[in-house]
């Protein structure tokens, strides 16, 4: 467990220098977002920008809206009655809450794994299909197979999972579970992926393997993390935003933010003494 | 033993009572119906027809007319249960007033009693749609205006549209909520998580919506007296516009209406037995069906 700890983090310093060479550009900008629910506030005046093919994290004590803040950028919110979104999130350049915005689109290109593995209660096979067929994205049944076998490999599962892809997901253990959600989310070609908690119901060494396929992820995917866990903040992400009560309190690359934070209330939430 | 104690005791005493009581004239009730029906009871009195004024025979146009009735009866209930158990647990708001006002609505008709139901199809269904498919297809004669199965039926929709609304809604709100998110997430549209999540995980409960339409149907009488349902017919019902015969009313005929009561007595206890058998399957089933969706439910949350 120690070593697990330390090896990843010495990483993360390693990347973070190389991320500094490299060219960033944004992907998803929140200008003065602000969430209510009714009248109770959960999310206020947060500025953050997610940069393109790099991981972002948001973490924050139980209750500080992060999880609420990420639904908003796939307009998951909106299901819940009584949620009013203020400012603007931008995807691309573009309001995603501008009234002619295609919302059904917009989840197709904003990704989203949940903290408590969902898949449905169908095959492995069928899992992943279930984009790629209410969007019709495959041309043919060989198609299809291809993408479904394509979406897997991406989430580290396929090997695992071959022979059986037309046995019930549930069967298969939480943390292939989550990689199967993964690979669903990954199937419809999703530019944005977030997570949402994604290893909170997970043993350490199905959360390994997660952290493990963000990693690879990264190549080809903008990520957005929601954590409670600082040490897996540190392990994955090149960038981290620090969210208290609803209110951004710090947003820096990861390597900046956990060795000289700039307010004092992270250093106090890093170091462990509340949350 | 203090008074206090003693009056203690009578009171359990008394519970008991009432407990032995019921049971007692439920365990009456059914003794005397399964001993006096089993006696009549054989495989051609399940398949003849009637003879000699009702004192001899079987009841097969009975049973035929009431499999028919509520097999028509499910196929107006059931969609059109669904789709508003769809709109109370998918789409309404739960505060909204068209959400309040339209639950009352249905639980007030479930508190309706079925006479009124009966009347209601007499008025709406016979007189008014039925003259009306005469009027404007049959150059007025009489060919829908008159008391019909496809009336009885619809009478029947009606009155067990509350049930088939409670337990298919209760079936879809079992539903994880995940799996809504989930589709969600995928860029599934509101229709798509219905048709394609929802539905087939709630569908244990859409089949034991329908059986238990099927089994308070099978019951009725009074909503398809004045609708449809026959004293004797010499033929069976072959198209929707015909009268039938049906299990409860051919009791109400056999007891009230016999030429020779004693006669038709054996008779009349196999009838009741083999309705009373029938509703009772329908339950046993739907309660087993309800069983198993809650058994999956729990297990997939």
């Amino acid at each position: 467990m120690e070593t697990m700890r330390e090896f990843p983090r010495l990483n993360t310093q390693v990347r973070a220098r190389q991320d500094a060479t490299e060219e960033k550009s944004t992907k998803v900008d929140l200008k003065g977002v602000g969430i209510r629910y009714g009248d109770q506030s959960a999310v206020k005046d947060v500025d953050l920008s997610v940069y393109r093919k790099l991981i972002t994290a948001i973490i924050g004590p139980s209750g500080c809206g992060k999880s609420t803040l990420l639904r908003a950028i796939n307009r998951m919110n909106d299901s819940i009655s009584g949620v009013v979104t203020e400012g603007q999130v931008l995807l691309d350049g573009r309001d995603i809450y501008h009234p002619g915005t295609d919302v059904i689109e917009l989840r197709r290109r904003v990704g989203m794994v949940f903290q408590t593995p969902n898949p449905f209660p169908k095959s492995i096979y069928d899992n992943v299909a279930f984009g790629l067929r209410i969007n019709r994205m495959a041309r043919s049944r060989a198609d299809l197979d291809e993408r479904v076998e394509r979406a897997l490999r991406a989430a580290a599962l396929w090997d695992e999972v071959r022979d059986r892809l037309h046995r019930n997901a549930l069967q298969l253990s939480g943390g292939q579970q989550q990689r199967l959600c993964i690979a669903r989310a990954l199937a419809v070609e999703p530019e944005v992926l977030l997570m949402d908690e994604p290893a909170s119901a997970l043993d350490p060494v199905a959360t390994a393997k997660i952290e493990e396929l963000m990693f690879k992820l990264k190549k080809d995917y903008t990520i957005v993390i929601v954590t409670h866990n600082m040490q897996q903040a540190a392990r994955v992400s090149d960038y981290t935003a620090f969210l208290l009560s609803g209110a951004l309190v710090e947003f820096n690359s990861t390597a900046q933010l956990f060795t000289t934070p700039g307010d004092p209330r992270t250093e106090a939430y890093i170091t462990g003494r509340f949350g | 033993m203090t008074r206090r104690l003693l009056a203690d005791r009578v009171f359990v005493a008394l519970t008991a009572l009432a407990v032995v009581v019921i049971v007692g004239m439920l365990a009456v009730i059914l003794g005397n119906i399964a001993i006096h029906g089993g006696e009549r009871l054989s495989w051609s009195f399940l398949t003849a027809a009637p003879q000699v004024g009702m004192t001899e025979g079987g009841i097969f146009p009975a049973i035929f007319g009431t499999v028919l009735l509520v097999w028509l009866m499910t196929i107006f209930v059931v969609p059109l249960g669904v789709m508003v158990a769809i709109y109370f647990s998918e789409y309404a708001h739960r505060d909204s007033w068209l959400y309040r006002w339209t639950r009352q609505a249905v639980n007030n008709l479930a508190g309706v009693p079925s006479i009124v139901f009966g009347l209601f199809g007499l008025g709406f269904f016979v007189q008014f749609v039925g003259r009306g498919i005469d009027r404007a297809l049959f150059e007025g004669e009489l060919t829908y205006g008159q008391p019909a199965i496809l009336w009885a039926a619809l009478t029947m929709a009606v009155l067990t549209l509350p049930v088939v609304i409670v337990s298919v809604e209760e079936a879809l709100r079992s539903v994880p909520q995940s799996y809504r998110d989930a589709s969600a997430a995928l860029g599934a549209t509101r229709s798509q998580t219905i048709f394609r999540v929802v539905l087939p995980n709630a569908f244990p409960g859409v089949l034991t919506g329908g059986i238990l339409a099927v089994s308070r149907g099978a019951g009725e009488v009074a909503p398809i007296l004045f609708v449809g349902a026959a004293y004797f017919l010499p033929h069976l019902p072959t198209r929707l516009n015909d009268q039938f015969m049906e299990l409860g009313y051919h009791i109400y005929v056999l007891t009230t209406q016999s030429p020779d009561v004693e006669a038709t007595k054996p008779l009349l206890y196999a009838t009741v037995l083999v309705l009373l058998l029938l509703t009772f399957l329908l339950n046993l089933t739907a309660i087993a069906l309800r069983n198993r969706l809650r058994v999956r439910a729990a297990a997939e949350r």
